[in-house]
């Protein structure tokens, strides 16, 4: 039946082509993807610390941002020229698309008492004209201020900052951030040119925003030609054929845009992840286009089949090998759905459907257009058999230590799994290619935290803010919290009833504390709130009630475990001292990433026993026997539990991108496994040879096939650790690993076992 | 604060007073005759002016419902009483009834066009009065969308005018005009009204922030004219503020409006703050 299908091919080879050309053609009108412009992609819908944080952000004010950090050379802001900068700035800040607040040192509404007078203005006005004594002043007032301190203006007073609040209208994100980025470069060039002597970093929320889109598009423009490159190498160094190098390029080429047209046409969006898709699907296309290609050769070189005759068998031997590692591939990707981060259902289907097109083109257009290109095999050099029928011959020889030792080895390291911490530093996703990286590790070095925790704190009754019992409450916790080592700055509405009570009292150091009574709170609140100008309010701290108020957190560089454990003793904190109703979760941005590697992980745990077992499944099918296909398991999955030993050892930190190593990596160390159990049992079952012998045989069939591929893969998942975005780049390091400690055990471990299960 | 309602200016008057008959006429005409969208706009703004010229003084319950994106609201009680002022921003005075514990607090307003406004705040629980000295105007009226600059009195030269095009807006004919700030420390950019033909009530308003986006709608509801020494003024009873970039709205409701209070500058200085009730 395969023959004939492969007659078929032959003979309309030109139709064949012609047909997927027009159909891969018609895919493209997916073209082009949207880009996905928000963090918060990487939450499901019902994910529980988005859903907090939204809550959050419908009562007070959105929390995205953008910050931009000014660094006088002379190393002193509260100079004329740098408080000009400053000033100018945070004019021209309202004129971001889509701000709704301006925060700097300059416009900071400082309050102060003159007689009965309380008096509301700018911090600084009319930089320019500011004496020698209003700058020592004005940075006095500065570096006492909570507000300010480490928030705005460093200790040193060297470094300041002017922070946006970003409210988009969520029509186009897509667009609006981009718009936001690009006129706030606008806006830092100005202020180049027009204060050459001030450096300028940009960061906040919507600046790592828009970090995703460029992460998507450098690694499209930087992977992707080195893929081509190193298949191109490969197939070159392998084959040596110009006509098996073009086809195969024609082949992984259509595979990709196929898929990613498809992708587009379903509506799915590009993010980080996403972007690994084409190198993905080139790396796995490939695997099927050397299979057909290699077995081609070897039947025209070595059993002296003219071309026609070649593709046939090529097809005939294939066509089932590569149906099946097809499939066991795409349900390894298939398991990302489970996956809590939708942007990973994305690749997982992307990379699925790439591989599912590249099997039906490596065995369509593949065979067409090698029936039409000129394919000469050169003579054979017999070297790298030879090599495999030693490595057979040690396997068989050492059999016995060679099992302990890969079995020490393998307990060895899946002992350092435990050493793994999960981690999901979100600015650590950007290398620092990345103008958003270096801007914030700049940021943390000098003036403040970019990861933060608020709590809405409820004082359970309307107005109850200004209950004074409320007020010492949260005033207790902010003093705890300004006690623990990882945090930067607390941000608490108290420090502003303390200022106003000291203004209403002449300005007298001593009432520089609560308010006693309730109702003097509230009309202190509400004189307050009058004299303030717009965008300044603060509806960002009290909601419409004035029932809770918004308490923030900033929190040094720290992995967001050590995040959760403050937030863990924050909690402690609140339930031994604190009513119920402020007994809170902390919610943030940087809590949602802290919480999402264990929620995806416990869903990506349920995806990859579910692929392993269909997986298995398969395999107790296609090779007829549940013995095999159970001891097919060993090899599956130790690999991948050496490959996070592995990491424990060198790396000891897992991220997102490695939680849905483990599903996608069974797709594809299954492969190997499948080629080396089928030539095994084809030895027992139609040769009825022995174990050992067996094992010869095996090697010596696909040994060779397997090195290739598995160095093909290899290859392309170290070119995807390339990737400038951390997620891929470790996910495509520990995918390479995995594949070679798979290689490992199909050569080393599986043969030793084998053999000792069956010695009769 | 001055007269808290009105934004603008209205009123038909019943055409008594042949000087004010011919004032109207005179205005009308400058209306049909301008020859600059700006000029247009100015007189339209003029004739308004004018229909809310002369009704001394006034006071009304308000009450002021807030709402956020969630859909919670928290409601705020006042009274507001105000004095016109010839020739300068209205003189107000709101008292706050509830919530409990800001009641009895009383916030006195002299407002100015271009110059920043005078203003006091009585603590009762301080005993004391306090100046507020600031050039802010745009802030958030009590923690609403309103803010001070919207319910103040909207005298002639606060803005510059521009007239765009006539409009049917929930079934009255308009005039709709832009307004431009002149106040420096004003928060807004630009705002249009739509103010009807016939009475020059202002129907509905569109506020635009610095950087020229839209920041939010106000709509007012429930028009009703009052008979003062002879000539009609009308107040809006109800007005509607939607925050389109926040998703948060502000309705303030007005009730028992009474007019000829007999109010004289003495129920509008800082000494009398400590002595309301």
């Amino acid at each position: 039946m395969i023959e004939r299908y492969g007659q078929l091919m032959i003979k309309w080879r030109y139709l064949v082509i012609f047909a997927c050309l027009v159909l891969v053609g018609l895919t493209t009108l997916g073209f082009p993807l949207r880009f996905d412009t928000d963090y918060r992609v990487f939450f499901s819908d019902n994910n529980p610390q988005l859903l907090a944080f939204d809550e959050l952000e419908k009562t007070y004010t959105q929390n995205d941002n953008v910050m931009l950090v000014l660094a006088p050379k002379s190393g002193q802001v509260f100079s004329n020229e740098t408080l000009e900068a400053v000033e100018w700035l945070t004019n021209e800040a309202w004129q971001i698309p889509f701000s709704i607040r301006v925060d700097s040192i300059t416009n900071f509404q400082y309050t102060r008492a003159e007689e009965d007078d309380l008096i509301v203005e700018d911090l600084i006005m009319e930089a320019k004209t500011l004496s020698e004594a209003d700058l020592t002043k004005a940075k006095a007032i500065a570096l006492k201020e909570p507000m300010l301190i480490h928030k705005l203006i460093s200790p040193k007073a060297h470094v300041t900052a002017v922070n946006v609040t970003i409210q988009l209208l969520g029509k186009n994100p897509d667009k609006e951030i981009p718009e936001i980025a690009t006129f706030v470069r606008n806006l830092a060039d100005k202020l180049r040119a027009k204060y050459p002597n001030i450096e300028i970093y940009l960061t906040g929320m919507t600046m790592m925003n828009n970090s995703f889109p460029e992460a998507v598009k450098k690694d499209m423009t930087s992977l992707i030609p080195m893929m081509y490159l190193v298949i191109i190498l490969m197939i070159w160094l392998l084959l040596g054929s110009l006509s098996a190098t073009f086809s195969t390029i024609i082949v992984i080429s259509c595979s990709i845009l196929g898929a990613m047209g498809i992708a587009g046409l379903l509506g799915i969006a590009l993010s980080g992840p996403s972007a690994a898709a084409p190198t993905m699907i080139m790396t796995l296309a490939v695997a099927d286009s050397i299979h057909f290609l290699v077995t081609l050769r070897h039947e025209m070189r070595v059993n002296g089949l003219e071309k026609y005759a070649a593709i046939i068998e090529s097809l005939r031997i294939n066509i089932l090998p590569i149906f099946l590692t097809s499939v066991t591939t795409a349900i390894g990707f298939l398991s990302m759905n489970f996956s809590d981060v939708p942007p990973f259902h994305d690749l997982g289907n992307i990379v699925a459907m790439g591989v599912i097109i590249a099997f039906i083109l490596s065995v369509t257009v593949l065979p067409a257009l090698i029936a039409i290109l000129p394919f000469k095999p050169k003579p054979e050099t017999t070297n790298t058999v030879h090599a495999m029928d030693r490595l057979g011959e040690f396997v068989v020889k050492r059999r016995k230590p060679l099992m302990w030792t890969m079995a020490g080895t393998i307990i060895l390291l899946i002992s350092f799994i435990p050493r793994n911490e999960l981690n999901d530093e979100f600015v650590k996703y950007f290398d620092e290619t990345f103008e958003f990286r270096r801007a914030t590790d700049f940021v943390t070095e000098n003036l403040t935290g970019i990861y933060d925790i608020h709590y809405s704190l409820e004082s359970g009754e309307s107005g109850g803010i200004s209950n004074p019992a409320f007020l010492a409450k949260v005033e207790e916790f902010a003093q705890w919290y300004r006690q623990q080592p990882e945090v930067v700055h607390v941000n608490s509405i108290t420090d502003t009833f303390k200022r106003l009570n000291k203004n209403m009292h002449g300005d007298d150091p001593s009432y520089y504390r609560l308010p006693e009574q309730r109702n003097l709170a509230a009309q202190y609140l509400l004189l307050y709130e009058m004299s303030l100008p717009y965008g300044l309010d603060i509806n960002n701290q009290i909601n419409i009630d004035k029932s809770a108020t918004r308490f923030a957190v900033t929190l040094q560089n720290i992995s967001t475990n050590q995040m959760l454990a403050v937030d863990e003793r924050a909690q402690k904190w609140l339930k031994d001292n604190a009513p119920e109703s402020m007994q809170v979760y902390g919610a943030s941005s940087a809590m949602m990433f802290a919480n999402i590697g264990s929620r995806n992980i416990k869903n990506m745990l349920l995806g990859a026993v579910i692929a392993l077992i269909l997986i298995s499944l398969i395999l107790i099918i296609a090779l007829r026997s549940v013995k095999y296909g159970l001891i097919s398991l060993i090899p599956n999955l130790v690999p991948t539990a050496m490959a996070f030993g592995v990491w424990g050892f060198f790396v000891g930190q897992i991220g997102l991108g490695l939680s849905v190593v483990a599903g996608l990596t069974i797709g594809i160390v299954v492969d190997d496994t499948i080629h080396y159990l089928t030539k095994y049992l084809r030895a027992r079952r139609e040769k009825g040879l022995d174990s050992t012998e067996a094992v010869r045989y095996a090697f010596r069939s696909v040994g060779l096939a397997l090195w290739i591929t598995s160095i093909v893969l290899i290859a392309g998942f170290l070119v995807l650790s390339q990737s400038h975005f951390y997620m891929n780049e470790s996910m495509g390091m520990m995918t390479a690993v995995t594949i070679a400690l798979a290689l490992a055990a199909d050569f080393l471990f599986l043969p030793t076992l084998l053999m000792k299960l069956e010695k009769q | 604060m001055k007269r808290l309602f009105i934004l603008h200016i209205l009123t038909l008057l019943p055409l008594i007073g042949s000087a004010s008959v011919l004032e109207q006429q005179r205005l009308a005409q400058a209306i049909a005759t301008a020859k600059t969208a700006q000029a247009k706009g100015f007189a339209i703004a003029r004739m308004a002016d004018y229909r809310d010229n002369g009704w001394k003084d006034s006071e009304a319950k308000m009450k002021m419902i807030l709402k956020n994106r969630h859909g919670r609201t928290s409601t705020r009680y006042l009274r507001v009483r105000s004095m016109e002022v010839p020739g300068d921003g209205d003189k107000g005075l709101s008292i706050f009834d509830r919530p409990r514990d800001v009641k009895g607090t009383a916030v006195l307003t002299w407002s100015h066009s271009l110059k920043p406004d005078h203003q006091w705040m009585y603590l009762p629980a301080l005993r004391r009065v306090k100046r507020i000295s600031s050039r802010n105007k745009s802030g958030p009226f009590m923690g609403s969308e309103f803010s001070y600059e919207d319910i103040a009195s909207q005298e002639l030269d606060k803005y510059r005018y521009r007239y765009l095009r006539s409009q049917r807006y929930n079934g009255k004919d308009c005039y709709v005009i832009v307004r431009y700030p002149a106040y420096r420390y004003s928060g807004y950019k630009r705002m249009i009204t739509w103010m009807d033909k016939r009475h020059f009530n202002p129907q509905k308003v569109v506020y635009y922030d610095r950087k020229n986006s839209r920041l939010k709608t106000l709509t007012f509801k429930k028009y009703k004219s009052y008979l003062v020494n002879g000539k009609n003024f009308w107040r809006p009873g109800a007005m509607f503020m939607q925050n389109h970039q926040t998703g948060k709205s502000t309705l303030l409701k007005y009730k028992f409006y009474r007019f000829n209070r007999r109010f004289t500058k003495r129920n509008f200085d800082k000494s009398t703050l400590k002595r309301l009730r």
